[in-house]
């Protein structure tokens, strides 16, 4: 039966077996099915989310809170919700980057190989996966329960920064590794001290790709819910003062606005979904733009 | 390989010149080097810190719990006495996310095999991009369309499941509903399938060419050399991808908070309404949760943080041996 | 089971850059014909162009006639995956598949085929290994992995699979030159076992390599960076080793460059 069968295949080039092709086409079609069907998602999600916050995406929106604002009413806006999650996303940066950034030059430029190193690495490994309703309850813990401070949005930026840290590590450590040493080395032979090397020498070339990884991040937990909903509460006022009192934000606003049956409820939790959406994309652009120049110079 | 242990010798040849400069009494060294090893002990010092308090702030809620943590179905924290437990939201967070892997992971890799073997070359970073976008949409919006859009269109299909399998108990039930934990799982699948995809593209563009050749050479078919070259080497790739998947559709939160409505006691028809995971739980019950409610929402965020950790480490662990088996 | 080649007119190119440049030459069956000439001459280029392996780097194209016997390769109607199939391939580097056994490697070829029955595939497993010379040295361990074979049996290893699905022509690029002496020598008494039944093409950057195993010698050579490779001349080794037509090829050979 099998030999008759190598036989006749040598005689012919035209074609494999039918067999062989019908499977080979078919798998082909499943693979461009899969990559379809993801798109389906994707552009609903994108479409819903235009087609349904467009309606209030307007000046009143920006320029209103929902103070004094009931579910069924028309108007109020996400001014309290857009301030809050610029002040906590702020704040987030600012504490989460110099630790990152300094941990990833420890990772690569010092600890390399070493034992503290490898158990950093390690745990930088772990925290990626923290789930982020973890790391709200964590910061509720410690701050909120333990050391007694209240809400705010400063306690909702520690718990951000968590969710930072790991991911700014990760890329930031990327591009430290895509340093050539000859760099380093000949920075050494002119007899820069190692700390200088790394602050003048190697940080400013890996610079727009950690700059990439900052945005990438920071566009990553400024979506981020849970934690939030945990730390900084609810308030449909403006609070400007992210260090004391409950605070507002871009995420828990949709939240809050969409647990609301009614029709105008929901309209504004649109708005906001298109406004954080929008804002993300941006970044993520912004992102690319960035990291595609530094392709560029690198060449 | 090579590049590591360049890394390393390059390491090495640093080390002596610090050594060097720190005997010369740098002080700019001194502090800058302190930084960077602090600001790494103080990662770990996150880690730690969180499994302390998480235990800290759980102990005394569940010295006051009158019912059995692990296998009660009740969740009322704020009652006195105050009566909780997990199996509700095990069963619901273990559910939901092993039907997202099983729907997620085979598009997954599917769509990893069509940017890297099947598109046009110089479309794969952009079509890569595309199903990156996937995992830049913030679960609040997934929640949002997910409740909004996705719930309404998902009834059709839980009556259909359930007409056609409903002898199989999972699909069983009198009343398929679109509030289920099935179409929790199918708004987590989408959200996993970009991290599984893209961890799969990566080890599938390491496949050393060779391989591919050898395969092609002997006169295989497109799918046949990725069944006989590129899945075998990828193996425990894409299982690390999917447990890393599978971690995250299980400490997601707002999403399934959204989608589900909430129905006290285990139901093992997934297509009926009801159904919670502990994520879920957390964020919808914080609002009103007295101090013992917050214990118990903490003890019950502890379990998910010890889970997710096994999965993850278990994931990694996966991978790493691909990387000495290579 | 051995066919004749006949190339005419064939150039080769990737993306915008021209490889190789107006080949015609007949090889002939049941021989063993080597390519020689310094690097980037388009030896390797021109003998991948001979299963259609060239194409499936992206970019890559081919133009011209490639006849085995009466059939063109590059006619419309012929699958490149059925030509592989007849014109099998060993690489310059052994590449087994690093996930599979010994004998799965060997077998890899006949499953894709169809081959399913175990007695048959063992029977073809022992002789394409026997065939390789291998066959003594692997018999006891044949489920265990290929790639934990010295450089020189994974090698054999590679011929034994491709000889597995019985090609008619049998391709080899740079055989020998990851390998030491010994694997060397064993590889080149192989070559001349082999060419009772299987016409023979081998790239060698080793002249007294291609001196010692080949009966046909194709000179190749550029004219300068960037310029497309050629065919020099193809004659008798002897002839081309001793009494060559063209001056390129005698100062290749007497190693005046390259």
């Amino acid at each position: 039966m099998t030999s008759p069968t190598l036989t006749k295949k040598q005689t012919s080039l035209s074609s494999v077996s039918f067999g062989r092709k019908a499977k080979d086409r078919t798998v082909q079609a499943l693979v461009y099915l899969a990559f379809l069907l993801a798109l389906i998602p994707l552009v609903s999600v994108l479409w819903t989310v235009v087609k349904n916050g467009a309606g209030r995406f307007d000046g009143v929106f920006f320029g209103h809170s929902m103070n004094g604002v009931a579910g069924k009413d028309a108007g109020g806006g996400a001014y309290h919700a857009i301030l809050g999650t610029l002040e906590q996303v702020l704040i987030t940066t600012a504490i989460a980057v110099p630790i990152a950034v300094l941990t990833a030059v420890y990772l690569v430029e010092y600890g390399a190989g070493g034992r503290l190193a490898r158990v950093i690495s390690f745990f930088v490994d772990v925290m990626t996966g923290i789930p982020s309703i973890v790391a709200g309850l964590f910061v509720l813990a410690l701050w909120l329960l333990a050391l007694g401070f209240s809400f705010s949005g400063f306690a909702g930026a520690l718990a951000l920064t968590i969710l930072m840290i790991p991911t700014v590590v990760r890329a930031t450590e990327e591009m430290l590794k895509l340093v050539p040493n000859d760099l380093r080395e000949a920075s050494y032979a002119l007899g820069v001290p190692r700390w200088r090397t790394i602050c003048f020498v190697v940080l400013p070339t890996a610079l727009p790709g950690i700059i990439t990884g900052i945005m990438l991040a920071v566009a990553r937990v400024m979506g981020e819910t849970a934690p939030l909903l945990l730390t900084i509460f609810v308030t449909k006022a403006i609070n400007t003062n992210p260090f004391a009192e409950p605070q507002a934000s871009l995420p828990t606003f949709i939240w809050d606005q969409a647990a609301d049956p009614n029709q105008n409820s929901i309209d504004r939790a649109w708005a906001g979904a298109l406004v954080l959406i929008l804002i993300i994309m941006l970044l993520n652009l912004a992102a690319r733009f960035v990291a595609r120049r530094f392709k560029a110079t690198g060449r | 390989m090579s590049s590591e242990t360049g890394v390393e010798t390059a390491a090495g040849a640093r080390h002596r010149a610090t050594g060097r400069r720190m005997s010369t009494g740098r002080a700019g060294d001194k502090i800058f080097v302190s930084a960077a090893r602090g600001s790494g002990i103080l990662v770990l010092a996150i880690m730690a810190a969180i499994a302390i308090f998480l235990v800290w702030k759980a102990v005394p809620a569940l010295q006051d719990n009158d019912a059995n943590f692990l296998t009660s179905e009740d969740w009322n924290p704020n009652a006195t006495p105050p009566k909780f437990g997990i199996a509700q939201l095990a069963f619901g967070t273990v559910v939901s996310s092993l039907l997202a892997l099983i729907i997620a992971t085979p598009v997954a890799i599917g769509i990893a095999l069509f940017i890297a073997f099947y598109s046009p070359r110089r479309l794969a970073s952009p079509l890569g991009y595309v199903v990156d976008l996937l995992a830049a949409v913030p679960s609040i919006v997934y929640g949002l369309w997910g409740l909004l859009l996705l719930a309404g269109n998902m009834e059709g299909v839980s009556k259909f499941l359930n007409t056609v399998l409903g002898w199989i108990p999972l699909f069983g039930g009198d009343s398929p509903g679109r509030n289920s934990i099935f179409t929790a799982s199918v708004v987590l699948a989408i959200m996993i399938l970009p991290i599984i995809s893209s961890l799969s593209r990566e080890v599938f563009v390491q496949v050393p060419r060779a391989n591919v050749e050898a395969a092609l050479a002997l006169g295989a078919t497109r799918w046949e050399t990725i069944r006989m070259a590129v899945l075998p080497y990828g193996r425990s790739g894409m299982i690390g991808a999917s447990m890393l998947g599978l971690g995250r559709a299980m400490g997601e939160t707002i999403a399934v908070a959204m989608v589900l409505t909430f129905v006290p006691g285990i139901n093992v028809h997934i297509l009926e309404d009801g159904g919670s995971t502990f994520a879920a739980n957390i964020a919808k019950s914080f609002g009103e949760a007295s101090t013992t409610g917050r214990g118990a929402l903490i003890a019950s965020g502890l379990v998910l943080f010890v889970i997710t950790l096994i999965v993850n480490m278990a994931a990694r662990a996966v991978v790493a041996r691909r990387k000495e088996f290579v | 089971m051995a066919k004749r080649i006949e190339v005419s007119g064939l150039h080769a190119y990737y993306g915008g850059v021209h490889a190789i440049e107006d080949i015609s030459m007949t090889v002939e069956p049941r021989s063993v014909t080597a390519f020689i000439g310094p690097s980037g001459c388009g030896k390797s280029t021109f003998l991948r162009t001979l299963n259609r392996m060239h194409e499936v780097i992206p970019g890559a194209r081919v133009q011209g006639k490639v006849m085995l016997d009466d059939e063109d390769l590059y006619a419309s109607s012929v699958d490149p995956v059925a030509v592989r199939r007849v014109v099998g391939m060993v690489f310059q580097r052994p590449n087994p598949f690093p996930t599979m056994s010994i004998y799965d490697n060997v077998a890899a070829g006949l499953k894709l085929n169809g081959v399913r029955r175990k007695s048959r595939l063992d029977e073809i497993v022992e002789e394409s290994l026997q065939g390789a010379n291998l066959w003594n040295e692997v018999k006891d361990r044949l489920t265990k992995p290929g790639a934990g074979l010295s450089g020189g049996q994974q090698q054999r290893l590679c011929i034994a699979r491709a000889i597995a699905v019985q090609p008619q022509v049998l391709l080899m690029d740079e055989p020998c030159s990851a390998l030491d002496p010994i694997s060397t020598l064993a590889i080149e008494d192989l070559i001349a076992k082999l060419k009772s039944q299987y016409t023979i093409v081998i790239v060698t950057h080793n002249m007294q390599q291609a001196a010692r195993v080949s009966d046909r010698t194709a000179f190749f050579n550029i004219a300068g960076t960037g310029q497309p490779g050629r065919l020099i001349e193809i004659d008798d080794t002897s002839k081309i080793f001793t009494n060559p037509e063209q001056k390129a090829t005698e100062d290749y050979i007497t190693g005046r460059f390259g």
